[in-house]
């Protein structure tokens, strides 16, 4: 390691770093860059592999056979709910009952901070329930949970139907050795999160539930199933949770492994893997889908009822089914099959899932990019950040190093003090405490002042904020760099990421309806945050907000 | 009916001959006439439509080898195995049990003999013994190998002197717990191999009597299944004026309805355990199956019907049960076998049991948790006190100022605490609690808790699994149902039912909640090897550039000149002129 204690090599180090900064910062950007898209060619990937043992390829023979009859049962289910207006849980409680379930109840309500427009809600009131199936011999102390939400219309509701009749045939095997939980949540997500504070018995966000009755020891894995019609295409699988956290790789192996097993079409991203990696489309394609897997985690938002799960350390993912009218369908004991053989594997698990990535990018659901490989990538960005500071580091010592030379210069521009530095960085920070604050809060007096909606009110007292941080400096001589540092400020990313991400999933929009949408994400991330804690928004305000406030500041220094 | 006496001879004979010892007291009746051996399987149905079914066989051994230097070598019918092992440990009173499943109670009611999922081991030893933490190590190795179990995994790290929750049960009145010991072993896995030497102790083996039907593949076909051994000492006639050695063999087993019983609610001795009764134990002074015929007829019909019944306050309850005397040839009727068969009618309400308790863990993340312990009183005007006690691990470490107790969300404050701290791999959390549960209540204990960070050695193979809790024991004196209902006038004289009868009022019930499955923060095993490249590499170069400034010696170099320079030097110094530098 002379490199470093010689004084001669060190300086022409430096030299080289200082001189070829600029090409430098380049070459790792460019390189950053390369290296991530370079991830979705298929030959620098890892093929996917059963890391788990004890859930091996194929030793389980699946006999799921009442499809039908769970479609039957969809449609009763259906009758019942128009009757009884949202969560038939009488009828709920009856039906799991009689399949020799322990069932349960829990009712719980939530008022939202303000309304949320997409889902038509405010002050939300529902009840979950769920089952027990009580595996024979077991203490009670693990399980595994199998959820499908109660959604308005006539949608999921075979998923409901399906997770009946599962459990009528899990009742009558006797090879269960973890309890089984069979849960209906009403309101998606918020039924989900009062479920899951209330069998942990935590508060997190200010959910006001029931206690639950009955639980069954520490929940290993589960599983959230989507279905909205009686004939499927393909199946889509959902991993991405809240805060982007992912579940271990192996669930999704298991999910694949099934799916090649029955012959069921398999999407990720809603996008279906092709076998021509070798041309420009099958390219695209791989990259389209990984991008659009860090978009989703990017958001920080939990892409379905698993999500919020994976908090708990319990892996959990989606099955969605899909119906877009190919001609390749699958029927409902095909899904019960799956799901029977998934569960059956999960069923087998001596340890929790852990052999296998917890960091990972999937660009088909048969190959992925670990976290060794994409970090470097990550690395070259961030290498950016270090060379530049070396170089002003450099630059900064250079003057002093002359002072010493003991020829006393002409007096040095005086540095700006600790005081002027203060100034801006705490007026940054608190702009972004007041952007973090004040949207929720001052709603009301929005309200009252502003011919607006509440949501309306929140986003936009949002973006004021957002935009009133701009007009700290006064200085507006460089219009050039203003108008660029506006350009790549963090809303204007976002607004970037909803048309982006409109492209990735093939549904373009047009720039009005990017703006709409854009609002809706705003109100979207507050809510998230306040109902599921997600991160994002606290980061965005908080964090990073105020840094780039700073940047903008130091444009304009005088 | 000769041709039966016949048979029993035969037996009486074969099995005489297969022990020695056995031949010469059955030469001598006299002397061995207060040896004793009954058997007794008693039937319940449950209102879920499963069947709960349990065996007790007692063994009666006249000796009383308390006393100082009297040497015990005659073994009847007692299992000479367990005699040894009473004698060579002191011991007083030894209870064990072995339990794959967990009791619903609320589906289920109480069990006759509760017992926690697992294994659990409680002894009482003589007031005699010095040692006594050695000879319970020994005894724990010895029983492990008489029931091929792991009770050898009992060490002093799950073992705990509860000082009230477990008296003995037999004669005696031992109040010092220092001669008790306890321990459970939550994960322990029952199977067959833990049945066949359980068989074994019976004097009949599994060849005759109610032991026939104990199939383990039909056993273990099952939602709950427990078995036990409890010894104590008893008393051999009123007076007491001679003491026996009392062995209790116990197994109870739930069928479902669902996965034995093909979801139709119609029982038989065959469909249950693939075997009809013949006969009873020859050795067996009484052997009666019972059948709890209490809801009948409304509930289910019973066939053949038998004459003979009995009733019983069985844990607070008035019972009444169809008794099928296996040693009466009536019994077994024109086939020569009993093949009970129960047929449900109708749906019936079960009475909620009075007492129940459930356990989990709160909280998410691997650093602390917090262990809520639910004690249900469903008795709707008695308040009764209950004894609790937990024993916990010592990785994970209590806050004990953190113990709440909260009934009808208003503090609960106990009567009674006994805590003994753990001590980091030397001992478990003992923590001992009377509560008084209010009427119609639902009592919460909890006690906040970090987890330890284990030494690497110290993880099992499957550290990702988890770590168990054993149940905690919830102890009490349950007001009786029997007692609550005054207006009950059916077949009692008035006189009789104005005041409750005392023994009736209340009777002991122990529930075990289920254990935990605790996740400790685990390290990522294949990391040592990352661990070590990496802090190779970090220690190699750092070490080398630091050493490599400290040792060298700074001075100041002359610059090298170029060579023309050098050429130049030389010339003026021929020609005398001062050096370039």
């Amino acid at each position: 390691m002379g490199l470093l204690s010689d004084p001669n090599r060190r300086k022409a180090l430096t030299g080289l770093l200082t001189r070829l900064n600029t090409p430098i910062c380049i070459v790792c950007y460019l390189a950053g860059i390369v290296w991530f898209m370079g991830l979705a060619f298929e030959p620098f990937t890892l093929r996917t592999y059963m890391s788990e043992n004890a859930m091996g390829s194929t030793m389980v023979e699946e006999r799921f056979s009442s499809g039908e009859r769970a479609l039957s049962l969809a449609k009763e289910f259906d009758a019942h709910k128009r009757k009884a207006g949202g969560m038939p849980v009488e009828w709920l409680v009856k039906a799991m009952q009689s399949r020799g379930l322990e069932v349960f109840t829990q009712s719980f309500s939530r008022k939202l901070p303000f309304p949320d427009e997409n889902k038509e809600r405010y002050m939300v009131r529902g009840t979950n329930v769920y089952g027990i199936l009580r595996a024979p011999r077991a203490p009670r102390t693990e399980a595994l949970v199998i959820t499908a939400p109660c959604s308005p219309g006539n949608t999921n509701n075979q998923a409901v139907a399906l997770l009946l009749a599962l459990a009528q045939y899990f009742r009558n095997q006797i090879y269960w050795a973890k309890d089984i939980i069979f849960l209906v949540n009403e309101h998606d997500l918020i039924g989900t999160q009062a479920w899951l504070e209330g069998y942990h018995h935590t508060n997190i966000t200010g959910m006001e539930y029931s206690p639950l009755q009955g639980r069954a020891g520490s929940i290993q894995a589960a599983l959230s199933l989507e279905l909205s019609s009686d004939v499927i295409t393909s199946l889509d699988l959902v991993l991405e949770g809240l805060n982007g956290q992912l579940p271990n790789l192996d669930l999704a192996n298991l999910f694949y492994a099934f799916c090649q097993k029955l012959g069921v079409l398999c999407t990720i991203q809603g996008k279906l893997q092709r076998n021509d990696w070798d041309t420009a489309e099958g390219y695209t394609h791989a990259a389209q889908t990984m991008m659009l897997m860090v978009l989703k985690q990017a958001c920080g938002r939990s892409w379905g009822d698993h999500g919020l799960f994976l908090r708990y350390h319990i892996e959990a993912a989606s099955v969605r089914g899909i119906n877009s009218f190919r001609h390749y369908k699958t029927d409902a004991t095909t899904i019960g099959r799956l799901l029977e053989g998934m569960v059956r594997k999960l069923n087998n698990l001596l340890e929790r899932l852990h052999q296998s990535y917890f960091f990972y990018l999937l660009p088909s659901l048969s190959r992925f990019v670990s976290i060794g490989y994409y970090m470097p990538a990550f690395g070259l960005l961030a290498v950016i950040l270090l060379l530049r500071a070396l170089d002003l580091w450099v630059h900064l010592g250079a003057p002093a190093l002359a002072a010493v030379d003991g020829v006393t210069e002409a007096e040095q521009p005086s540095s700006p003090g600790v005081l002027t530095v203060l100034t801006p960085v705490v007026i940054s920070h608190l702009t972004g405490v007041a952007l973090y604050l004040l949207p929720v809060h001052l709603q009301e007096m929005a309200v009252e002042h502003f011919p607006v909606s509440e949501t309306e009110a929140v986003v936009l007292t949002a973006i004021a904020i957002y935009t009133a941080g701009l007009a700290l400096p006064h200085n507006t001589q460089r219009a050039l760099y203003a108008v660029v540092m506006v350009l790549l400020s963090p809303a204007f990313t976002i607004l970037y990421c909803v048309f982006i991400y409109q492209e990735l999933i093939e549904a373009p929009v047009s720039v009005s309806e990017g703006w709409m949408l854009f609002l809706s994400v705003i109100s979207q991330g507050i809510l998230d945050h306040a109902l599921y804690g997600s991160l994002v928004y606290p980061l965005l305000a908080l964090f990073i907000y105020p840094c780039w406030l700073m940047f903008w500041n130091i444009l304009f220094w005088n | 009916c000769e041709i039966k006496q016949l048979s029993d001879c035969l037996i009486r004979l074969l099995l005489d001959r297969r022990d020695g010892t056995r031949t010469s007291e059955a030469l001598t009746p006299a002397a061995a006439a207060r040896d004793e051996f009954q058997e007794e399987l008693v039937i319940r149905p449950l209102h879920s439509g499963d069947i709960y079914a349990s065996f007790q066989f007692r063994t009666l051994w006249d000796t009383d080898f308390l006393q100082e230097g009297q040497k015990v070598s005659h073994y009847r019918l007692f299992p000479k195995s367990l005699g040894q092992v009473l004698s060579k440990f002191s011991v007083r009173e030894l209870h064990i049990s072995f339990t794959q499943g967990f009791w619903r109670t609320m589906q289920w009611g109480q069990p006759f003999i509760p017992s926690p999922p697992g294994a659990e081991l409680w002894v009482w030893f003589h007031d005699t013994v010095s040692d006594v933490d050695g000879n319970w190590k020994e005894l724990t190795n010895v029983l492990s190998g008489i029931f091929c179990a792991s009770l050898n995994f009992i060490d002093l790290t799950n073992t705990v002197q509860p000082s009230a929750s477990f008296k003995p049960l037999g004669l005696g009145n031992a109040t010092d717990h220092r001669f008790l010991r306890y321990a459970t072993l939550p994960r322990e896995i029952v199977c067959t191999e833990n049945l066949t030497p359980w068989k074994k102790l019976l004097p009949c083996g599994s060849k005759a009597g109610l032991a026939v039907l104990l199939k383990s593949e039909k056993l273990f076909h099952s939602s709950f299944h427990s078995q036990a051994v409890h010894i104590r000492p008893v008393c051999q006639d009123e007076q007491c004026t001679s003491k026996a050695w009392e062995l209790r063999q116990t197994l109870n087993v739930v069928f479902d309805l669902y996965t034995a019983g093909q979801g139709k609610k119609e029982w038989s001795l065959f469909k249950m355990f693939s075997r009809t009764l013949t006969e009873a134990c020859p050795l067996a002074t009484s052997s009666k199956v019972y059948v709890d015929i209490t809801d009948n007829p409304e509930l289910f019909e019973l066939s053949p019907a038998t004459p003979l019944l009995s009733q019983a306050v069985v844990l607070g309850d008035r019972r009444t049960y169809s008794v099928y005397d296996l040693s009466r040839a009536e019994t077994f009727g024109q086939l020569r076998s009993l093949n009970l068969l129960l047929r449900w009618k109708g749906d019936g309400e079960m009475l909620r049991p009075l007492l129940h308790a459930e356990r989990y863990v709160a909280g998410f993340g691997l650093q602390t948790g917090e262990i809520h312990t639910v004690i249900y009183n469903n008795h709707p005007y008695r308040a009764f006190p209950v004894l609790l006690m937990d024993s916990v691990p010592w990785y994970l470490q209590l806050y004990i100022h953190t113990l709440t107790v909260t009934s009808k969300s208003r503090d609960n404050k106990p009567s009674y605490i006994h805590y003994q701290p753990a001590k980091d791999r030397h001992r478990p959390h003992l923590l001992e609690m009377l509560i008084q549960l209010p009427p119609h209540s639902m009592t919460e204990v909890t006690v906040q808790f970090e987890r330890a960070l284990l030494k690497w050695t110290e993880y099992t193979p499957d550290p990702n699994h988890g770590f168990y809790v054993g149940s905690s024991v919830v102890s009490a004196l349950v007001p009786s149902m029997v007692a609550m209902n005054t207006n009950f006038t059916q077949d009692q004289p008035l006189f009789s039912s104005f005041v409750p009868v005392k023994e009736e009022s209340s009777y002991f019930v122990r529930v075990y909640t289920e254990p935990l499955l605790v996740n400790l923060p685990t390290p990522d095993f294949s990391m040592p090897y990352n661990v070590i490249c990496l802090t190779c590499t970090v220690v190699a170069v750092g070490y080398g550039s630091f050493y490599n400034l400290l040792t060298r010696t700074f001075q100041v170099d002359e610059p090298s000149l170029p060579l023309a320079k050098r050429l130049a030097n030389l010339i003026r110094r021929i020609r005398g002129v001062p050096l370039l530098t």
